[in-house]
This record gives C-alpha cells, structure tokens and sequence, in this order.
C-alpha cells in the first residue's frame, strides 16, 4: 500500500530522542483536518450568520459567534413566502424521482433481459443523449415547453424530468449484473413480463433503486437551470434555488445577508440531513453507476 | 413448437417496446425533436417571443456574427470562449489532482477517523449550487472571510480586495510585477478574432479566479469517491508485490496506481472538461457575466442572448458552437489518452 506518512506507528517501548515517523504521522493528520476544517466552516459559519442581525453581520462577518441570536433573517424569508418555495421543491422531486425510477426501472429491464428487434439501437441512442450537455438543451427545452403552453406550469417543472438517461444505463447495468435464474423460475410459474418486472425484477434491483433515488432526488432538489426557463412570471412555482437566485438579484447590492444565507440554509439543510442518514448509499451509488472505468 | 417460439418472440417484441414507451416518449418530445428544432432556429432571427413559425431564415447569420464578423457578437463570442477556457485550465487538473491525492490518502490501510474525513470532504458535493454560491459571495466581500484569511497567511501583505468587482487578469498581475503593460509591445494591441492580443493573454480575472476555486472546492468530493471506488478494486497484493521489491511511497504512485487508474482519470477529465465548459449557475448568482465581462461564460452566454436579450436564434447558435467544442474536446482528449496507452 502506497503510504503518505501514515503508516501505523510501531511502539517498541524504547525511549527516543525524536521519534520522526510519530511526529511525520501527527502532522499528516493535522493537515487531515485542517482540510476537513476547510470543506465544513463554510457552512459553520453560514449557519451562524443567518442568526445574527444585519448591523452585526456588516461590523463583524468573519465572526462566528452571533452576540445577539436572532430568528429575523429566517421571518424575512418566510415574508418571501420561502414555504411555499420549499413545498414546490419537495413536490416536484419527489414526484419526478417517483417517475424517474419506476420508467428507468423499466427501461433498463426491458434493454437488459427482454430480446426485441431495435432494442441496440434504442440503447445506442439513449446512451447517446448523455453525450449533449445540459446547457445546450436550454433553448430547445424552451421552445417545446412554449409549443405544448407548459411555461409557468407544473407540468413544464416535471414531466420532462421524468425520465433520464442516467437512470436508464444505471438500472441496465445493475439488472446485468443480476442472476436471470430466479426470474426464469418465476417465468415458469407463469408470470407475465410486467409481474416478473414488478415482484422480481424490482425488488431484486434495491441497492441500484435506492441509488438512483438519491441521486434524482439530489439532482431535482439542487436543480436551478430548468425552475429557471420554465418559470417566467408565476411566483407561485419558484423553488428554493430559484427563489433564492431570483431574490439575490431583486436585492443586487444591498444583500440582506441574514435572508440570503437563512434561505440558503433551508435549501442546504434537508439535502445535508439526507446524505448523513443514507451516506453509504451516496459512496455506493457511485461504484454501481459503472464508473470504475 | 415453432408457432411457439414466434408468438414468445411477438410478446417479448410488444412487451420491449412497451416498457420502453415511457422513456422513448419523454426523450422523443423533450430531447430529439427540440434538439432539431433548435439547430433550425440557429438559422433564423426569433426572438424566443413571437411566435415561431413567424421568425425568418437568416442562413448563416447568425454563425457569421459570432464566428468572423468584427463587432460587439464576435467580442463577446471569444471573450467568453477565452474564460471558459480559462476556467478550465485552472479547475481541471486542480481538482482531478487533489480528487486522486485525497482518495490515495483516504484510502490507506492504517488511517484513523477515516469515515469522517470522507463525509467532510465530500459534503460540498451534495449541496445545492445556487446556496453555495450565495454562500462563496459572503465570504469573498472585501471584508470577508476569504480576505481575512489572506491576510493573516501572509502577515499583511495581501490587501483585500472585493472578489467579485475585481477585473484584473491574473496573468496581467504577474506581468505587471515585472512592468509589463499593454503598452509593453506594438503588436499586443493586434486583435486576433475580435480581442487584442493582450486581452487573449490576461488570464482569468480575480472575479473568475473566485468563481475557479469554489467551483474545484465543491468538485472534489464526488471525484474523491469516483477514484475511491476504482482504488478499492486495485488487488492488495500489487502493492505488497511492490513493497517487497522495496518500491517507495512516490514510485508506487507513479508506476503503480497511476497506471491502474488511467481510465477512471480519463473519465474524471472528461467530466471535468464537459461540466467546467457547462459553469452556468455560480456565474449566475455571483457575478452576472461581470465585472466587465471577465466571468461571461459560454453557457452564461447562451442564456443571455437567448433569454435576456431576446435573441433566441443567435443563443441557439452559441448552444450549437459550445456542443461542438465540448464534442471535439472529449475526442481529443479521448484520442490522447488511447494514444499514450501504445
């Protein structure tokens, strides 16, 4: 194993002068934390400056500690009516994760266990649209949603969410990896496809759904570009992001820091909480998604 | 039996395609029809208002002011192919190298309070761009923290400066130190497509070099856990043969487990290179395009024109002209890395 200073220091009992791997092994995880420190104090020091009040944060904003704990900046964004944000973005990522799921689910069952003349292709050209990148969808994504009149409506912020090509290659590749026995034999008890899919297949594909849950719902909850075409006058639609981005420019330079971050808390929180609780479905899906290369 | 096997093969055919429907109707509407229509509108002069079989066929326009046509499209084209070319630079082998270094030490055998390291490295990722963003913005005010931090590493000496209004090429900074300006040289005020051979050569602004840091900041958790997940499958003994053979820490990285990993790096690069041409929502919430348009991004760009400006056939065609590009990059660099494995 390639080592970086850290190898298990050995004790051999004697008494040294200077004892070079032991102090090389503490500054290694000195640094260790120091980077830690680095990747969490952002969000340390965000968390308390949503709690302080304005004239604190613009005297004092490198300060960590708050002298006067305050709920204001989080009454301000409920005045921005930020509920109302937050049950959209739930709403809709729960429902298009929903979707997103049981479709790729499906797909992935169909590419990978049912023959049908087309399936490569089909495969081909799914596979295919994770070559064009998100940013080059924008325009046409907004001419198609003005043709079908999904501007400023909910169907515009799901139904096109509703399948991704991610998920589709996510679930093919793990129902591959799956034994075909068991559904063989429940074939021969006379299940047709949609059972075999819905009471083998599935079930049998949990760590790959579990995965695919968190990243959809991860990607939908974080997703700013698509809220941002399809919204266009509806303040009823805006979701966290949204709303937030929208406000930061509404406010341009006098930025009422205690809203801004407080809302940018109730955006990062949920999505923290999540990943703390399923952490190693996060690491795992990862490795499932096939790209050890 | 052969009617059998013909009616099973009609079944599984209705039933392939059945389970297909749902993702095939939502691509075919959402994603390959529009994606047509969009390449037509490039060569038309809508303006994303009226309606659209009202926009008029330009031919090729549209493509001509960006790409040659002197003037403030083509300006505006190449400035903002200059930074998001920059902003590749930088971000890409930043985050892929400190990506790699932190997943080699995260994984080592004998390493203490392993998980939380992991969970803290990789919290960024999980988080929202637009809160991050909001975030960052706070903390690179003049008075902020980044600043403060600054100061205090360098005894003083660093001034602080307000990140985000600041202008300033990096590489015209450097230059500076040693008296370098525009006026340095007749031909550095000579444009080539649009800029003038000094502007080409400024580096990313502070305000873009801000935007470069939190961008890699916020990348390196997820890249951690891809090269993780490729170090787990590297066999212990490859490593023990090593040790044994008295190989050190440095030659087992570079003749060991880069090796191994070259084609987990090639994917790492590739979407570093297809995100960062991609930055779009940092741009958007921290600086707008600004200061003087040394953080207008291709992606930025496109929303700009399209959106804003209200000229949807020329945004469609900075949408055409950015797919090209990210397409041509991932061959090249798919090209060079097959070339060095012969």
């Amino acid at each position: 194993m390639a080592t970086i200073g850290l190898e298990r220091v050995e004790h051999t009992g004697k008494r040294q002068t200077f004892d070079w791997p032991r102090v090389r092994s503490w500054l290694s995880y000195a640094l260790l934390f120091l980077l830690a420190l680095a990747f969490l104090y952002p969000f340390l020091l965000a968390v308390t400056t949503s709690l302080k009040t304005l004239p604190e944060i613009n005297a004092r904003p490198v300060a960590l500690i708050p002298e006067v704990w305050t709920f204001e900046g989080y009454e301000r964004m409920q005045r921005f009516n930020v509920g109302r944000w937050a049950f959209n973005s739930a709403f809709i990522a729960i429902l298009v994760t929903a979707t997103n799921v049981i479709f790729a689910g499906m797909a992935g069952y169909a590419l990978s266990r049912i023959r049908f003349p087309g399936s490569n292709l089909v495969f081909l050209a799914i596979l295919g649209t994770m070559m064009i990148p998100g940013i080059v969808q924008l325009i046409p994504m907004f001419i198609i949603l003005k043709q079908l009149n999904m501007i400023d409506a909910y169907s515009g912020l799901i139904i096109p969410k509703m399948a991704t090509a991610f998920g589709v290659f996510l679930m093919k590749q793990f129902f591959e990896s799956l034994p075909i026995e068991i559904e063989e034999a429940a074939r021969i008890d006379g299940a047709n496809r949609w059972q075999m899919f819905f009471t083998v297949g599935l079930p049998l594909a949990r760590p790959a759904v579990i995965a695919l849950i968190i990243f959809s719902f991860q990607g939908n909850w974080n997703e700013f570009m698509h809220p941002l075409i399809v919204v266009n006058t509806n303040r009823d639609l805006y979701t966290l992001p949204l709303g937030l981005a929208l406000l930061r420019g509404d406010m341009g330079n006098n930025l009422q820091w205690n809203a801004i971050l407080a809302g940018s808390m109730l955006t990062t929180l949920p999505m923290i909480l999540i990943y703390l609780f399923f952490q190693r479905y996060f690491i795992e899906g990862i490795s499932y998604s096939g790209v050890k290369g | 039996m052969a009617t059998g096997i013909k009616q099973q093969d009609r079944q599984d055919t209705i039933a392939g395609w059945l389970f297909m429907a749902p993702v095939l109707i939502i691509f075919g509407i959402f994603l390959f029809i529009p994606i047509l229509f969009a390449l037509y509108f490039s060569f038309t002069d809508w303006n994303g208002i009226s309606p659209p079989m009202e926009a008029n066929l330009v031919g090729l326009s549209n493509y001509e002011a960006l790409l040659v046509q002197g003037g403030i499209r083509q300006q505006d084209f190449f400035k903002a192919l200059k930074n998001t070319s920059y902003f590749a630079l930088g971000v890409v082998p930043l985050q892929t190298a400190l990506a790699l270094l932190l997943a080699i030490v995260v994984n080592q055998r004998f390493l203490r309070f392993k998980s939380f390291f992991r969970t803290a490295y990789y919290f960024p990722s999980v988080t929202s761009s637009i809160a991050i963003s909001l975030i960052f913005l706070f903390l690179y005010q003049r008075s902020g923290l980044v600043n403060r931090i600054l100061e205090t590493i360098t005894f003083g000496v660093w001034e602080p400066i307000a990140w985000m209004n600041d202008a300033r090429g990096l590489i015209h900074i450097l230059l500076g130190w040693f008296g370098l300006t525009a006026q340095s040289a007749e031909w550095l005020g000579n444009r080539v497509l649009g800029l003038t051979i000094w502007d080409w050569i400024s580096g990313p602004s502070m305000a873009l070099a801000g935007i470069m840091l939190m961008n890699t900041w916020t990348t390196i958790g997820t890249l951690m856990v891809i090269f993780l997940a490729a170090l787990q499958d590297v066999p212990r003994p490859v490593y023990e043969a090593a040790e044994m053979d008295g190989a050190n820490a440095w030659t087992t990285f570079w003749r060991i487990t880069l090796p191994l990993l070259r084609s987990t790096t090639f994917f790492v690069v590739t979407l570093g290179l297809i995100g960062t041409y991609q930055v779009f929502d940092q741009v958007y919430v921290m600086s707008a395009g600004g200061p003087a348009k040394t953080t207008l991004t291709m992606a930025f760009m496109v929303y700009r024109n399209g959106f804003r400006n209200s000229e949807m056939g020329l945004g469609a065609a900075i949408a055409v002209l950015l797919f090209i590009i990210i397409f041509t990059l991932t061959l090249i660099q798919r090209r060079i890395t097959t070339g060095n494995n012969q």
